[in-house]
């Protein structure tokens, strides 16, 4: 654990989550620092540019990019505004949760920073309705910077203003995807838009819009007080700075740890994961949630940064590792997977409605003892049918991008299944069957 | 049906916070469920039709899209007990069988004796705290077979 860490300094101090504390620590210096300043608000934009942040939600998006895609505030005078995704329900990540309930105020900050550089009227944080101790927390930590002066009309007796609230989600994966989010935020079925017009032109309640991620706008305050050269100490060229790597499933220390982009994903297995448990080996891993395929072992030192994990065929994601050992049955991780996105397909696209319910029946008969060879070019023959490009969003990929990975680098555990008329793993895992598709309520 | 003046009174300020008022119709729901016995009944999507100018077909069409909002009646308790991958790899479908055991009732299904209503979740995030459940609102993590016992137990 040699790496320099900002991300979750202050989250370690008890009561961080307080005004008190946080300021204490830090907190709302580089925007009051900036507000006094009177920076341009281009430059702030300019700065996150500079930085090379890139969005931590999944994309890989440039944040200050997507910023300086808003239209120009003299030319274009419509209320404009920031949605933060706090929606946090790819599977494996964990991350944004940590960031709410221990440091609210450091998104707050950051908020405050994106309304200055963008001219905003409003930020909505939209958070998944189960998250309700991290809401409580935001919405705790909003009232006390109001009380302060730091939210709302004249801050901190400047002629800032900045409203910023919290929005409930209420369950539904497919409301972290942005323009699902926004129809959700605008009290419709999260039924993402089609492309363009894209959000900065027409986003919530159609004007300006940007939507970004928790743990970006959470990386803006540093950016903005130790400028972008010091963020680019951290991290590769392409992706700098820190991430947090929620790792979960077979490892004996899960957890959500900070590390460089690049680090090699065995560093964050071994040294900071504690290993894979029970003195197992590890059989694969997902390198950033669970619609980033599934990759052997034996890419285990590859750097964990955008680059290099599309290097091995998968993708970065929200950097969010799961990782099976040698006991773990892959059909069934894909059953389990395909059940999920069967179950949050919104419906508007049928290779993705349809799609998903076929790949979620055929994982479930060969893991249970019912797929013939046929099925596995099914599988593969359904995917292309559902990637690249072919719907709405982005949800159809994300099912088959995962069962196309599964099928490359599993091949003869799925064989195995099918010729063997069930699962060879059930015995050694000593967990029971996974439950059928149909059981799961809609 | 109308709704109870606390709530309504709540709503009002909920609709200032966005330019247009239907924006705090989710949240709304969220606390006519919390409210209103566990789930949203037929009677209070109407009432929130009226409340939001909006058809009822509207509110059911919002209502029936997440799976958070309950369209039939709850148990004292709920347990949604995550089943997604990595709880999944940690032993999920052994805790859901514990807490089955525990509470009498069947998956999808309310105790016979209305105190438990036990259901199967999707990532709810908690992912490097597998396994886990949320209990009336509540997380529940790194959860073994004692702890299940222990958590429901003090409630039975």
């Amino acid at each position: 654990m040699s790496h320099p860490t900002y991300l979750l300094d202050r989250s370690r101090i008890e009561d961080s989550h307080t005004l008190k504390v946080a300021r204490e620590k830090g907190a709302y210096a580089a925007f009051e620092a900036m507000l006094k300043a009177g920076q341009d608000p281009k430059d702030v934009t300019e700065v996150v540019k500079a930085s090379g942040l890139r969005g931590r939600g999944g994309a890989g998006f440039p944040t200050g990019l997507k910023w300086s895609f808003m239209p120009d505030a003299t030319k274009d005078d419509r209320p404009r505004y920031m949605a933060v995704n706090a929606d946090e329900s790819e599977p494996g990540t964990c991350k944004d949760r940590v960031l709410m309930r221990e440091d609210p105020h450091g998104l707050l900050e950051g908020c405050l920073i994106a309304g200055y550089a963008m001219g905003l009227e409003a930020v909505y944080i939209y958070v998944r309705g189960e998250y309700r101790l991290p809401y409580k927390r935001m919405q705790d930590a909003i009232d006390e910077a109001r009380e302060a002066g730091l939210i709302g009309e004249g801050i901190l007796g400047t002629d800032f203003s900045l409203e910023i609230h919290m929005h409930q989600g209420a369950g539904a994966y497919i409301c972290g995807e942005e323009t699902g989010l926004m129809e959700s935020l605008e009290g419709k079925r999260g039924h993402p838009r089609p492309k363009p017009p894209f959000p900065a032109g027409f986003g919530l309640w159609g004007m300006p819009t940007t939507v970004n991620n928790v743990e970006s706008i959470f990386n803006v305050p540093f950016i903005l007080e130790r400028g972008a050269s010091w963020f680019r100490g951290f991290g590769t060229e392409k992706s700098p700075g820190n991430f947090l790597c929620g790792i979960s499933g077979h490892v004996a220390k899960p957890g959500v740890y900070e590390v460089p982009l690049g680090i090699p994903a065995r560093e964050i297995l071994e040294q900071y994961a504690g290993g894979v448990w029970k003195d197992r080996k590890l059989k694969g891993w997902f390198p950033g949630g669970s619609s980033t395929g599934i990759v052997p072992a034996s890419v285990i030192d590859t750097p964990m940064d955008h680059d290099s994990i599309k290097g091995i065929g998968s993708m970065f994601g929200t950097g969010a590792m799961i990782m099976l050992d040698e006991t773990a049955c892959v059909v069934r991780a894909s059953e389990v997977l395909a059940r999920f996105y069967d179950h949050e397909s919104c419906g508007q696209c049928s290779q993705c409605r349809e799609g998903t319910q076929w790949l979620n029946q055929i994982f479930h008969r060969i893991e249970n003892g019912a797929g013939t060879m046929a099925d596995v070019e099914l599988l593969e023959s359904l995917s292309h049918g559902m990637t690249p490009g072919k719907t709405i969003c982005a949800l159809s990929d994300a099912a088959a991008i995962p069962t196309l990975a599964v099928i490359k680098h599993f091949r003869d555990e799925i064989v195995e299944h099918i010729e063997k008329g069930g699962c060879p793993f059930k015995a050694s895992t000593g967990n029971a069957p996974a439950a059928a598709g149909t059981e799961v309520h809609a | 049906m109308a709704l109870p003046e606390n709530l309504v009174a709540e709503f009002d300020r909920m609709v200032q916070k966005y330019p247009q008022r239907r924006a705090a119709l989710i949240p709304a729901i969220h606390r006519c469920q919390e409210e209103l016995g566990g789930w949203v009944s037929p009677e209070t999507m109407e009432a929130l039709a009226e409340y939001f100018e909006l058809e009822p077909i509207e509110v059911w069409g919002v209502v029936s899209f997440y799976p958070m909002f309950r369209t039939s009646k709850p148990g004292a308790h709920v347990v949604s007990v995550c089943h997604n991958i990595s709880c999944d790899l940690r032993g999920a479908e052994d805790i859901i069988t514990k807490v089955c055991e525990v509470t009498g009732a069947q998956v999808g299904g309310t105790s016979p004796d209305g105190k438990f209503t036990v259901e199967r979740v999707e990532c709810q995030g908690a992912c490097a705290n597998a396994p886990m459940f949320d209990l009336d609102g509540v997380y529940h993590e790194d959860l073994d077979d004692a702890k299940v016992e222990k958590i429901l137990g003090d409630l039975s």
